[in-house]
Formats: C-alpha cells, sequence, structure tokens
C-alpha cells in the first residue's frame, strides 16, 4: 500500500497529543501506516494503544494493518456548534470495524451521508494534523 | 440494631431554571430541604458522598463540599461515573451503613447547567479549534462526534440489528411527557406523540431533537441511614433491597456491543439482592438522557427480552395507567437534565414508595427501580427500593 497522507491542508481540528505509548501508533499514521497492538503472551489485538494488553495485562507489540474495515455503526451529525465542526455540517462520524477486528471511530469522507450504511466497505488515509501526527479518516471502498 | 440501610430522606432544589443559583447554592439548598423532610439534625451526619463534576473550579468536590457544609465525617466517597453516580453511591452507602462504617450519610448534588453553560452539552462539542488532546479522548475528538453522536450510534445499530425505529422511540419520549403534563416544575409539559418525536429535526441520525434530554439546572440531596434511626425521623423509610453497578467502557468508541448495556450486568445482581424479579416492579426511574438510552435499559435489565424494546414500549406498559409507569416526574426527556440526573431517579422512586407523587401516584407502590447511565453508556447503577422493611 503506498502511502496516503494528505500533507497540504490546514489542520482546523482538536490535535492529537502522543504521550510516550501512542507516540509510534501517531508516527507510523504521518507515514501512512495505520498500526494496533497485539498482546505478545495472549495474541488479544487491541485499539486504541495502551501500555498493556486489556485481556490478559501482558505486554503488547505493534501490527500493521491492512487498512480496510467496514462500518460498524455511525452517525450523521447535524448539529455541532463546536469551531470547526460546525462549518462541515453534515458529516458522518462512524465506528469502524478493522479487517484485524478491533474498532475505531473515525470521519467517512466523500460520501453522501443519507447513502451511508452499516457494514459499508472502507479503506484508510491520513491527513496530517501535527508534525510527526497524522489522524485516520475512511472513505468508500470498492 | 438493625442496619438495614434506607433513604430516609429527599430534596430537590430549584429546577429547572434557577438564574440566582450556582452549583454549590443548589447542593447546598438541596441539603437545606432534605434536612427539613426527613427531621434528622445535622449533627448526627457523620458521612458525606457526592460527585463533583458540575464546576471546572471544582469547588463542587467531594472534600470541598465536606468543608463547606462542615461535615464532621468518617466516611467519605467520590465515586464520579457520570450521570448514574447516585446509584453508585447508593451502592456504597449501603454498604458503609451495613458494615458500621457510618450511620447517617448525606448525598448532594447540584448544577447550574443551563444558566452558566446554556444548552451547550448535548452538541457543543468534546473539543473545538486546535486544541490538543491527549490520552483516550486523542482517538474520538478529531471527528467531532458530540454527545448526541455518542448514542445516536448505540440507536443506529439497534435499529439495524433488531429493526427498532424511530416511531417507537419516539413512543418513550411522549409516555415521559404525559407525566410532566403532571409536574408543574417541568421544563416541557404540553403533550407530544411519537410522530412529534419523529417529525422533529435530525440532531444526530437516528436522534431527533425530542428524543434528547433537556439542558436545566437543579440539586438533589438524600439522607441514607439505618433502619434503626429512620424510626425517629418524620418520613417512612424507603429500604435499599437491591444496589449494584457495572461498567463496560468509557469512551463510546470502547463500547463492546452498542446494543447492550452494563444494565445487563448490573441488573441481575440487584434482582438477586433483592430477591425479587422485573414482573414485580410497581414503577421504573430510568436514565432518559436520549430516548436509546431507556430502552436498552428495559432489556438489559430483563424487563422484556434482547432486541424486544420497541415493541414492549408500543404495548403501553411505561404510560400512565401501565403496569410499569416510567419516569413519573417528567424524566430528563421533559422535566429536568442538570448534567447528571441519577440522583432524581431515587428521589422520584421514594417519593413514589411514600405516596407522595400527587397525580403522578402510582398506586399500591411498593417497589421502585432506579436505573443510571453515565459516561456515554458506560456506567450502569441498579438500585431497588422497596416500601417493607425487607
Amino acid at each position: 500500500m503506498s502511502p496516503d497522507v494528505v500533507t497540504d491542508t490546514e489542520w482546523t481540528r482538536p490535535i492529537p497529543r502522543p504521550d510516550a505509548v501512542s507516540a509510534p501508533y501517531w508516527e507510523a499514521a504521518a507515514r501512512g501506516e495505520l498500526l494496533i497492538q497485539e498482546c505478545t503472551s495472549c495474541g488479544h489485538r487491541q485499539f486504541y494503544p495502551r501500555a498493556v494488553c486489556t485481556d490478559c495485562g501482558g505486554d503488547v507489540d505493534w501490527l500493521t494493518c491492512s487498512g480496510r474495515g467496514t462500518v460498524h455503526t455511525f452517525t450523521v451529525i447535524r448539529q455541532n456548534h463546536a469551531k470547526p465542526f460546525k462549518d462541515e455540517l453534515p458529516y458522518v462520524v462512524a465506528i469502524v470495524e478493522l479487517e484485524e477486528g478491533p474498532r475505531m471511530m473515525g470521519n467517512v469522507t466523500g460520501v453522501d451521508a443519507d447513502d451511508m450504511r452499516i457494514g459499508t466497505p472502507l479503506e484508510v488515509h491520513f491527513v496530517q494534523a501535527d508534525e510527526g501526527v497524522a489522524v485516520p479518516f475512511w472513505r468508500h471502498r470498492s | 440494631m438493625d442496619r438495614t440501610p434506607v433513604i430516609a430522606g429527599i430534596g430537590l432544589s430549584d429546577y429547572p431554571v434557577a438564574k440566582d443559583l450556582d452549583s454549590v447554592q443548589h447542593h447546598a439548598l438541596a441539603y437545606q430541604r432534605v434536612l427539613a423532610d426527613c427531621g434528622v439534625e445535622k449533627s448526627a451526619i457523620d458521612a458525606y458522598i457526592g460527585a463533583g463534576g458540575s464546576h471546572q473550579m471544582m469547588i463542587d468536590d467531594p472534600v470541598t463540599l465536606a468543608e463547606y457544609f462542615r461535615i464532621d465525617h468518617k466516611y467519605i466517597d467520590g465515586t464520579m461515573t457520570g450521570g448514574s453516580s447516585f446509584e453508585f453511591h447508593v451502592q456504597h452507602g449501603a454498604a458503609a451503613i451495613r458494615e458500621g462504617l457510618c450511620d447517617t450519610i448525606l448525598v448532594t448534588y447540584g448544577s447550574d447547567q443551563l444558566s452558566r453553560m446554556g444548552r451547550m452539552l448535548g452538541t457543543g462539542g468534546f473539543a473545538r479549534g486546535t486544541q490538543k488532546v491527549g490520552g483516550p479522548q486523542a482517538y474520538e475528538a478529531p471527528y467531532g462526534n458530540s454527545l448526541v453522536g455518542a448514542y445516536a450510534m448505540a440507536a443506529q445499530r439497534h435499529m439495524h440489528e433488531y429493526g427498532t425505529t424511530s416511531e417507537q422511540l419516539g413512543e418513550i419520549a411522549a409516555g415521559v411527557r404525559e407525566f410532566a403534563g403532571l409536574n408543574p416544575n417541568a421544563m416541557y409539559r404540553d403533550p407530544i406523540t411519537a410522530d412529534d418525536v419523529v417529525s422533529s429535526r435530525m440532531i444526530a441520525d437516528p436522534l431527533h431533537k425530542l428524543d434528547c434530554c433537556v439542558i436545566s439546572d437543579g440539586g438533589g440531596a438524600l439522607i441514607m441511614t439505618t433502619a434503626e434511626r429512620a424510626k425517629d425521623l418524620k418520613q417512612p423509610p424507603a429500604y435499599v433491597l437491591g444496589a449494584a453497578g457495572a461498567q463496560t467502557h468509557w469512551n463510546i468508541s470502547q463500547m463492546p456491543d452498542y446494543t447492550v448495556t452494563a444494565g445487563a450486568k448490573a441488573g441481575p445482581i440487584a434482582f438477586e439482592q433483592a430477591g425479587v424479579t422485573p414482573a414485580d416492579i410497581d414503577t421504573i426511574n430510568f436514565y432518559d438522557s436520549f430516548t436509546i438510552t431507556a430502552l436498552l435499559l428495559l432489556e438489559d435489565l430483563g424487563f422484556c427480552p434482547k432486541g424486544e424494546g420497541g415493541k414492549f414500549v408500543q404495548e403501553g406498559h411505561l404510560r400512565r395507567g401501565g403496569d410499569l409507569p416510567l419516569n413519573t416526574d417528567g424524566g430528563g426527556l421533559s422535566s429536568c437534565h442538570p448534567g447528571m440526573r441519577g440522583i432524581f431517579l431515587l428521589i422520584e422512586s421514594v417519593r413514589q414508595l411514600r405516596g407522595q407523587a400527587g397525580e403522578a401516584q402510582v398506586p399500591d407502590c411498593n417497589l421502585a427501580l432506579a436505573c443510571g447511565s453515565g459516561g456515554w453508556l458506560s456506567a450502569i447503577g441498579t438500585v431497588i427500593l422497596g416500601k417493607e422493611h425487607p
């Protein structure tokens, strides 16, 4: 998969602040890779990044994902008073189920909000938010 | 000494709008009124429980309020699970009373949410502009979800799996509004129908404006004590027969199953403690931040099978005159929701058991259930109260 990271737009949204555990995740996103974690003891996969496995408390390692997922559930936000979102209404916020199992939140872009459905296949792309930080977004996958 | 835990006193501050009261004044007014309600001496209070969280300067934190009221306590709890905090407080307070850690607990809540913040809670956004966000919120804040949107995701999934309809959700709001019409203090009192809900503006699909609770000011207080001490007080006690809490997640993107809350765990524990079943309950006070909240709790607590909440609602059980009246004070959907509504569920349950609910009184009300939902369907607390000594 070739890196698909938009770097030439002005980021106007809240900016994720990496910490010691999550920095590799955000740095990978800035390279166009989506990471989750896998437990080195029990094999459990998880998102968001944590210092320990949520199933057994063991150590975790990074796993690079395919960048493909499906819509598990979603909403169309039609009212939000906060900038910059109030200028982007309506927009889709979805819970994306990754091919690898875990789920994450994201916006689905480039779709008509009224056509959104549970089960819609998606692929990831990234938008740079800060130095060494990019945020995953999702679009329809044919 | 009979250490069976009871709720002996209840107090409400002014709602739904109290422009002259700040959060601490709401706590204080509810505190004065709970003393007057049950006649307990201030000097008898030896424990304080509160959730704080209603003021960014933390002036309503439990330790601060214990100082402010000069509660000479030997037991304090500050559990904060969002709107369900007070059901967890009853669980903790009941255990502390049974164990003999304390004898008389003051619980208070107060919020000037509407007068201070306006109606920003639901769709004001969790984060704005280019502020930096760390922790688990870093994985949600960039996407502009709203509080309404979080619950909407659960509603969307429930509709997908079980065919639940907007009309069925709307029936919940219509039923609660009917009770609000009996409460002179309720924020909205004019009758509405399920159709009115469905035709109201969409806020976050599939939740409409009238699927959402009101934003108000308000406060409440409880006195918990032993059955023994309650004999000397002015009001008949509400016995705590069961109290249990559980949590599935905190942030909405971490919800394991969008159609099941932690009520599925906490509910059965509370019923087992109380030795009763859902069919025995005479009235329910459910957190109704949104219509979907109440529908999920109905299923998770076993009032109907999973997925059949919509059908159950349409059968009219929850209506005035039904066999399971819901939110007889008008609920959060129509009466009062200052941000954390859990204490009002307990207060209305006690009013019903005492026979003090006026026109909204449920006949022969012996068992009342309060179920709070905190966060984003995250932490669920269930309390079963009875009129008779267990």
